[in-house]
């Protein structure tokens, strides 16, 4: 020991003090599951659990895009107005020139949208929460100008195949929840290993020092709010799916549900912090909540009561976490 | 509240400084113990000095006294009587106040009512402006100040911002002021000033309790001066009879070698690597001047004068509107970052709380920022390159006791600095701009990092260091820039006084 005297504080205290705030959501998770294993007969069913995944296929894909939105310093309140704009898209598409071409209109539309959303943004250098909002309320006013106002659902003969985000695929699931799984993996990996993530979680945790490491914090943006662009498609579509239609009033308020589990699952509102298996997590405790309240009958009422509490919790964890680190 | 219970509240108006006895005073974060069994007492209206290196406890202790942060244990008297100040509030009504590095004003109100803030609670009456002016007026006379009242504070100056705090803590009616590093942001010409005013406190009986990093800046200063180390208590004595090396001995509890390395020669055949032209931006005016392979050119100036801005529009970081900037005889694209990382250049910023690091990541990650591609396949970092040339890389700056995987916050500022370095040498520069290398670290980091920069520049890089401390600039340079009003008025070799130098700086 000679030049700092820092003391270095011995590693096992250190660790585990560590590992229980970075996992302790997921033994929260874990509680909650049990607490249903034990007090119903049909939580661990696997045709409950066919049902979970799917109940958590729309918000998961927005809170796949919420993660690297907040990991990288931006909201994007636009999302479910995009999932509203692209799902209206792919259905008209649909009704022109087929289902496949649909679905895949839907997502272009989708990702051209997120990067309308982030260069408006990065380019205005409004606060992407005000900024966001502004967009979806265009977005919103865009969905009613396209549809007239109207619920819009393809041709009689394509509902089938137009419903095949509802169906049953890989182990059972519906293919829309395959699908989200497949994007927050993918998603994942995009985070915790590839120079784009790092560079995302830089931009988010500084953006001045990523700017002058020689990182183009603007196009980071832009490409984040592409990315949920597209998320928000892929959300659209299974809803669309599922109802068999499409309309300017979609998913309203659902961009709010996907920040909240992003946040319970315990990645850091104030940017540079976080990963996506947390709002996997975060997911997961929604819907498990909300399943378990069917299954248990109890009152659903309650529900948003539990919900707003957890929410509460997770960010004043958040906030005496950091408190502490900049001590 | 426990204060009320021991002592009559309202003693803002206490008329002398208290005599201050702490003792058994321990602080803990976590696994630290940042205090252990401090015990120390404070002289009426002595100018005290608090010293040590980086994580030896001065700021806590300060901040402990100040009420901002709470003693695990231990006790505190004023005049014999025992206190319990626990939050800031308690202090100032004990007529203590603590100026932090962080000054706590508000940016956008003025300077009379930053001064004022607050105190309606005291004078339980309506606001009286004049009165507050009548107020402003005779502190601006005891301390000497020329302040306008009525500018806002965010406009203003660090070394003004300053003054503002100790106004404020002064029409709070403190006698006892505690100053966490009040120097380290101050130029030349503003640190003198203050140093002057808290003599003329002291004498006019304001205890002073002082935390600095600056050796010679304390001696000339304080009255008496406490050494911690470790947290610990090492000496409370006399100043006169010490010098800086023998305060450095008890500080680090051995000898070092803290005199900048011999710098070596450059060759007269080295070619020249930087050529600037005539750069011009909103905050300098054309600036030319050239740096050859294995050169370190000083640039010395007071604080605004265009030093560190210079450095951006080098970089690229602040849009330039004219000159150039050229590299081994390639021009750099203009205002882009990433040319100017492409062609070499590297930049060390002056704030490495808010320009360098992102403080939130662990340090390999924050190492490895800037040079992601070259460890990279398809997009994907190759995390076991990454882990070796880290780990090289910290051995060559000396990062030790800090685990890669460790948020860079989590360390001390002396390491976080090394991080830094550490950040560009991983694809060695051919030119450097270095901000305040040493700005808020400890004596042997510094001493570490003045070799790294030596040692660089001894393997060919052009180096440009910008610094406050004149003895760095002009110990570790071959040539000196002074610039003033965002021009480079002198020019000096590394045998120019410090007189000289400073007297260009400051020359109307």
């Amino acid at each position: 020991m000679t030049t700092t005297s820092v003391a270095v504080p011995s590693t096992a205290e250190k660790k585990f003090n560590l590992n229980f705030k970075d996992f302790g959501i997921v033994f929260g998770l874990a509680a909650i599951m049990l607490f249903l294993a034990l007090n119903t007969g049909t939580f661990l069913t696997g045709r409950n659990f066919i049902n979970l995944f799917d109940q958590a296929a729309v918000v998961g894909l927005l809170a796949a895009a919420a993660t690297l939105c907040i990991i990288s310093g931006v909201f994007d309140l636009s999302s479910t107005a995009t999932l509203a704009v692209s799902a209206i898209s792919g259905v008209m598409i649909t009704q022109q020139f087929g289902v496949t071409a649909g679905f895949f209109g839907a997502l272009l539309v989708g990702a051209l949208l997120g990067t309308i959303t982030g260069l408006i943004v990065v380019s205005t250098r409004v606060n992407s929460f005000i900024g966001t909002l502004a967009v979806s309320i265009i977005y919103r006013g865009l969905a009613i100008v396209i549809t007239g106002g109207a619920i819009v659902a393809p041709l009689p003969e394509q509902l089938a195949s137009f419903q095949t985000w509802t169906w049953p695929s890989l182990f059972g699931l519906t293919a829309g929840s395959v699908l989200m799984l497949a994007m927050t993996t993918v998603l994942g990996i995009v985070l915790w290993r590839t120079t784009f993530g790092r560079r995302i979680y830089a931009v988010g945790g500084n953006q001045e020092a990523a700017r002058l490491s020689g990182i183009r914090t603007g196009s980071i943006h832009v490409a984040v709010f592409a990315i949920s662009g597209l998320c928000s498609a892929m959300a659209g579509m299974i809803l669309a799916s599922r109802a068999g239609s499409a309309q300017p009033a979609m998913a309203i308020g659902i961009e709010l549900t996907a920040i909240a589990a992003v946040v319970i699952g315990g990645t850091s509102i104030l940017g540079g912090q976080g990963a996506m298996w947390r709002a996997f997590v975060g997911v997961m405790i929604l819907t498990v909540i909300s399943n378990g309240f069917n299954l248990l009958h109890w009152d659903t009422t309650y529900q948003q009561v539990v919900t707003g509490v957890l929410i509460l919790l997770a960010v004043a964890a958040d906030g005496l976490f950091f408190r502490k680190s900049t001590r | 509240m426990a204060i009320e219970q021991l002592e009559k509240p309202g003693h803002a108006s206490r008329r002398t400084a208290p005599e201050i006895t702490v003792s058994g005073i321990g602080k803990r974060y976590g696994a630290t113990q940042v205090l252990k069994d401090v015990t120390l007492s404070v002289i009426p209206g002595e100018i005290h000095g608090i010293m040590g290196e980086n994580g030896a406890g001065k700021s806590t202790l300060l901040k402990i006294l100040g009420g901002a942060i709470t003693a695990d244990s231990g006790t505190m008297e004023l005049d014999g009587h025992p206190v319990r100040i626990t939050t800031p509030r308690d202090a100032i009504s004990h007529g203590i106040s603590l100026i932090s590095q962080e000054l706590a004003l508000i940016p956008n109100l003025s300077v009379l009512e930053n001064v004022f803030l607050g105190r309606w609670s005291n004078r339980g009456s309506l606001l009286s402006p004049n009165r507050d002016s009548e107020h402003f007026a005779r502190l601006l006379e005891e301390t000497g100040f020329e302040l306008d009242p009525r500018a806002t504070v965010g406009n203003l100056p660090i070394g003004q911002q300053q003054q503002v705090e100790i106004l404020k803590a002064l029409a709070r009616g403190a006698k006892v002021l505690c100053m966490d590093e009040p120097t380290a942001v101050l130029n030349e010409a503003e640190k003198e000033k203050l140093l002057q005013v808290v003599k003329r406190l002291a004498r006019a009986g304001t205890t002073v309790l002082i935390v600095s990093h600056y050796l010679e800046e304390v001696l000339g200063l304080v009255d008496r001066v406490t050494i911690l180390r470790d947290g610990q208590h090492i000496v409370t004595e006399e100043a006169a009879g010490h010098t800086p090396e023998s305060l450095v001995r008890l500080m680090v509890g051995r000898e070092v070698d803290f005199l900048i390395p011999d710098i070596p020669q450059v060759p007269s055949e080295a070619e020249t690597v930087v050529r600037v032209a005539g750069l011009t931006s909103a905050k300098v005016k054309d600036i030319s001047f050239e740096v050859r392979r294995g050169e370190i050119l000083g640039i010395a100036g007071l604080v605004g004068s265009g030093r560190s801005e210079t450095l951006l529009a080098v970089f690229g970081a602040d849009r330039t509107t004219g000159g150039h900037v050229e590299i081994n005889g390639r021009r750099i694209r203009p205002s882009s970052i990433r040319d100017a990382i492409k062609a070499g250049i590297a930049l060390i910023p002056e704030s490495r709380k808010e320009q360098g690091l992102v403080m939130s990541r662990p340090v390999a990650e924050n190492i490895a920022l800037s040079t992601l591609p070259a460890r990279s396949w398809a997009g994907f970092v190759k995390a076991q390159r990454e882990r070796t040339a880290v780990k090289d890389v910290s051995k060559s700056v000396d990062l030790r006791g800090a685990r890669p995987g460790q948020p860079v916050a989590n360390l001390s500022g002396g390491n976080q600095q090394k991080a830094l370095f550490a950040k560009w040498l991983l694809n060695p520069p051919a030119v450097l701009l270095v901000d305040e290398p040493t700005r808020g670290v400890d004596i042997a980091a510094k001493a570490r990092i003045h070799s790294i920069i030596v040692e660089l520049a001894a393997k060919g890089t052009a180096v440009i260091v910008v610094s406050s401390e004149l003895e760095e600039v002009l110990g570790l340079s071959h040539r000196i820039h002074v610039m003033r009003h965002g021009r480079i008025v002198a020019e000096f070799d590394r045998n120019a006084s410090r007189d000289e130098v400073m007297t260009s700086a400051f020359l109307k």
